[in-house]
């Protein structure tokens, strides 16, 4: 069943992963496997864009957990963008707004990456 | 509202027909959107947690949800006749502390219990292992 698509590129050296569809126990591993490519190959700058993200659960957060340690020691991030409010309000009942940056559009967390760098 | 009930087997790929029977079932009673979502999420993880810990991912096993209600109260009980694991005597995480060590897992039971009013746990003669989600219609 294709209930999960990952759409993945590059803008201005940033890696972009583009979640689509339903993100529960089921679909989990695929997006726990595009971090782990990302993290092989040293790309550490990383945003998700939700925009097409329809639903995640505790299974889906646990992924954002297991690689966050991982990719800040490389001397990156993973930035969260463009949740629907159905979506956000998972992320705020654990409180992830604490430890991930969530911006509305991919742009601006984009621009954060070069912020920083300054 | 009659009991009505969904029997899957203990399989993740299973979960989006457990959310889209609960979320059917939860309109039906009267639910907006936003309920709806809290409902079908929290029965996902108390299958989720079924599927991994008390069936240990046997895809062999079934899981039983039903649900009733009346009075304007809403009930999903999750049946399974796995390990007994009892997700309310699970204390409630320090989330700052958890997320500041970047924990994983553990999570389902806080969401469950956030997104809920009522979650009970209960083990019947026969063995099977009840968990009990209530949630009130808003009047």
């Amino acid at each position: 069943m294709s209930e999960f698509k990952i759409g993945q590129r590059e803008v201005e050296n940033v890696n972009i992963l583009e979640l689509k569809g339903y993100l529960d126990a089921h679909t989990a591993p695929k997006l726990e496997e595009a971090f782990q490519n990302l993290l092989k190959s040293q790309r550490f700058r990383i945003v998700v864009n939700c925009r097409d993200l329809s639903y995640i659960s505790s299974a889906g957060l646990g992924v954002f957990m297991a690689f966050i340690e991982d990719v800040r020691n490389g001397k990156g991030d993973i930035k969260l963008t463009n949740m629907s409010p159905k979506v956000y309000n998972v992320f705020d009942l654990l409180g992830f707004p604490l430890l991930y940056e969530i911006f509305k559009d991919e742009q601006e967390a984009v621009t954060r990456f070069f912020d920083r760098a300054k | 509202m009659n009991t009505t009930g969904i029997q899957v087997e203990s399989r993740t790929e299973r979960l989006i027909a457990v959310r889209d029977f609960v979320s059917e079932a939860a309109r039906a009673f009267g639910f907006g959107d936003e309920d709806i979502s809290k409902i079908a999420l929290a029965v996902d993880e108390a299958c989720t947690n079924v599927i991994k810990h008390a069936y240990r991912s046997d895809p062999t096993k079934i899981i039983h949800v039903n649900v009733s209600g009346g009075n304007g109260t809403f009930e999903v009980v999750i049946r399974d006749e796995g390990v007994r694991f009892n997700p309310t005597q699970v204390l409630p995480p320090d989330m700052k502390e958890y997320l500041t060590h970047f924990r994983r897992g553990g999570l389902g039971v806080y969401l469950m219990k956030s997104l809920m009013d009522r979650v009970e746990y209960s083990i019947s003669p026969g063995k099977s292992n009840e968990l009990r989600l209530t949630k009130y219609l808003p009047r």
